[in-house]
């Protein structure tokens, strides 16, 4: 119900932001460091909302995202590059290659809990880095060439496609069984959940997703290197999800717009940028675990304007 | 006897890995965190050491001690201000703010001296000699039986010490050793202390074994030493050690058959595998989860 009569007006404001901006850049009243920002936040959307998938909705404590970032880049770098096939079909095939890269890691991996799932997490997307730096076909440690052709409507399409799967994935009996995984593992077995399935089954749709973006990521630069993927670039993504709130998905897409716009300005003091970043993590972390939205999303607070004080219908 | 000689090398780099492991596997044994920040501890060490060395003129020895005390030092303010508060947070929480630790100290050092790496001055003499053919410099020699001692110390302190026996205490039931009248708080801090000196002796020894220091030098040996520890069965203290040792015999093993540029995903590659088939280490036992 509370599905679809939010689905259309969705829609509706997704073509109006897509024209107003599509006008803005083809008449050229936004240059092209304001575009590519745009682009850049479309990307980092996506990468935030795929981790929440994994981190927020199901609980489940990856901190090797890049990995997945990696593999959609690098395969649909060599799809458009060395086959000469149209950057639609990288997209598609980074991602689908990304989310068999997740079914792999996930199956093993995901029987672990908690620290030792964040640790052979972090450990492979190392491998997969190590993987690509041994890999002549893509140029090793020196980096493969790659034209641009992200552009803003390729990166908007994919945002809108993302943000639809993964709310739909949320609000549908898997989103919820996810959830209950999140909520109380052993709770939810009890219950006669297939915690494993539902737990492997949102690793790969979040793996997906970072592989589109991956695909985005490479062809937006004119040149990807194995160590654009590191620890480093994980920890972006994860601070995206952690700042928003574990959780809640307009606040990860929240944080994922704030905290690009305030990298893109700092961009000429990578040093302060990591400290800021740090330090607002530490904060968080000691003074609001939950994030800054919990498990809020941006609607909620709608209805909790719009219901008289004591109303509190959103806990229902 | 290349291979001796390979064998000692895997040695040297494994006391390393597994006295930094030693902090791992104290901290994750007490609190249950894994202190990210721990390969950063490492780093600072090696500096403290490194400027002792080259400013102040000291010896090996009274370098090593200071960056000790130092690194003590530093563990246990990481320890008050960041990980007290999240004693009842959720474990999510706390290794988020683990890892946040790990790059503030990684980012303020680069802030406060840049990013460029230090060589380190060379100390002893690079004599060698040779047992049944190979080539062992006194280096080695020193930096094994150095570590060897710190082991040999920590054993004595967790055992025969009454803050060793707190220690223990501790990290079998938090609530119980309360009850005992044990001060909880301090033991932490003992554990992240000691803990903390003996990744600051890792981090001199590091400097003087392979001369070249950098601030981001702590991401890479602390992973695998938290793999080592993972390797030994977290939480066991002995495990740490063979764990580290293990894993730096296999990553020589694995350099010398050339695969030098896979030597960092055969850490992590066996990390997965423990992981999968026997998540509680090589020492230790399983346990069943209670609901």
């Amino acid at each position: 119900m509370k599905k679809s009569k939010q689905f259309w007006p969705f829609i509706l404001l997704a073509v109006l932001v897509y024209v107003v901006i599509q006008v803005l850049i083809s008449t050229e009243m936004m240059n092209q460091f304001y575009s590519n920002t745009l682009i850049l936040i479309a990307i980092n959307i996506i990468l935030a909302v795929s981790l929440h998938l994994v981190i927020g909705i199901t609980g489940q404590f990856s901190i090797g995202h890049a990995g997945f970032l990696a593999v959609g880049a690098y395969v649909s770098a060599i799809i458009t590059m060395k086959l000469q096939l149209p950057f639609a079909v990288a997209i598609i095939v980074g991602g689908v290659v990304a989310a068999l890269a997740g079914l792999i890691v996930g199956i093993p991996s995901l029987r672990l809990k908690g620290d030792y799932l964040a640790i052979a997490t972090l450990g492979f997307a190392e491998i997969i880095r190590i993987v690509f730096l041994n890999i002549d076909a893509v140029g090793g440690a020196a980096g493969m060439q790659v034209s641009h052709l992200t552009t803003w409507t390729y990166a908007f399409v994919c945002l809108v496609i993302t943000l639809v799967v993964i709310v739909n994935f949320t609000n549908s009996r898997h989103g919820l069984a996810a959830i209950s995984v999140r909520e109380n593992e052993i709770a939810s077995d009890a219950m006669g959940i297939n915690t494993t399935y539902y737990k492997v089954i949102a690793f790969a749709i979040g793996s997906f997703f970072a592989g589109v973006a991956g695909a985005l990521f490479s062809h937006n630069f004119y040149i990807i290197q194995p160590s654009q993927f590191g620890f480093l670039k994980s920890f972006d993504i994860l601070i995206f999800v952690v700042l928003g709130g574990l959780g809640s998905l307009s606040g990860a897409v929240l944080s994922a717009i704030l905290l690009t716009i305030v990298s893109t300005y700092l961009q000429g003091y990578p040093e302060t940028r990591m400290i800021i970043y740090s330090l607002v993590l530490i904060i968080v972390m000691l003074y609001r675990p939950k994030g800054l939205m919990g498990t809020m999303e941006i609607t909620d607070y709608f209805k909790l304007w719009r219901t008289p004080k004591g109303g509190g219908q959103h806990e229902k | 006897m290349e291979w001796i000689q390979q064998l000692i090398n895997g040695i040297s780099l494994g006391s390393i890995y597994a006295l930094i492991a030693l902090g791992y596997t104290m901290v994750y044994g007490i609190i249950k965190l894994i202190n990210f920040a721990h390969g950063d501890v490492f780093m600072v060490g090696s500096f403290i050491g490194f400027y002792s060395i080259t400013v102040f003129g000291l010896g090996f020895f009274p370098a090593l001690i200071i960056s000790m005390v130092a690194c003590a030092l530093f563990g246990v303010i990481i320890e008050r201000i960041a990980y007290k508060r999240l004693r009842s947070a959720t474990r999510i929480a706390a290794l988020i703010t683990a890892i946040g630790v790990s790059l503030l100290i990684e980012y303020g050092v680069i802030y406060i001296r840049g990013a460029q790496p230090e060589a380190y001055p060379n100390i002893f003499s690079n004599k060698t000699f040779s047992i049944l053919g190979a080539q062992i410099s006194i280096q080695s020699v020193l930096i094994l039986s150095v570590s060897v001692v710190l082991m040999i110390l920590l054993q004595f302190i967790v055992h025969k010490t009454k803050t060793g026996k707190a220690m223990r205490a501790v990290s079998h039931d938090v609530e119980a050793a309360k009850l005992m009248g044990i001060n909880v708080d301090n033991t932490i801090s003992a554990t992240f202390a000691i803990g903390s000196a003996l990744a600051g002796a890792a981090g001199v020894i590091f400097g003087v074994y392979y001369t070249k220091i950098d601030p981001l030098m702590g991401v890479i040996p602390g992973l695998k030493a938290f793999v080592a520890a993972v390797l030994g069965g977290i939480g066991i203290i002995p495990g740490a050690m063979v764990g580290g040792l293990v894993l730096g015999v296999v990553e020589t093993i694995v350099s010398a058959l050339g695969f030098s540029l896979w030597r960092d995903a055969a850490a992590f590659i066996i990390l997965i595998l423990i992981l999968i088939f026997r998540p509680s280490g090589i020492f230790g036992k399983n346990t069943r989860e209670k609901v």
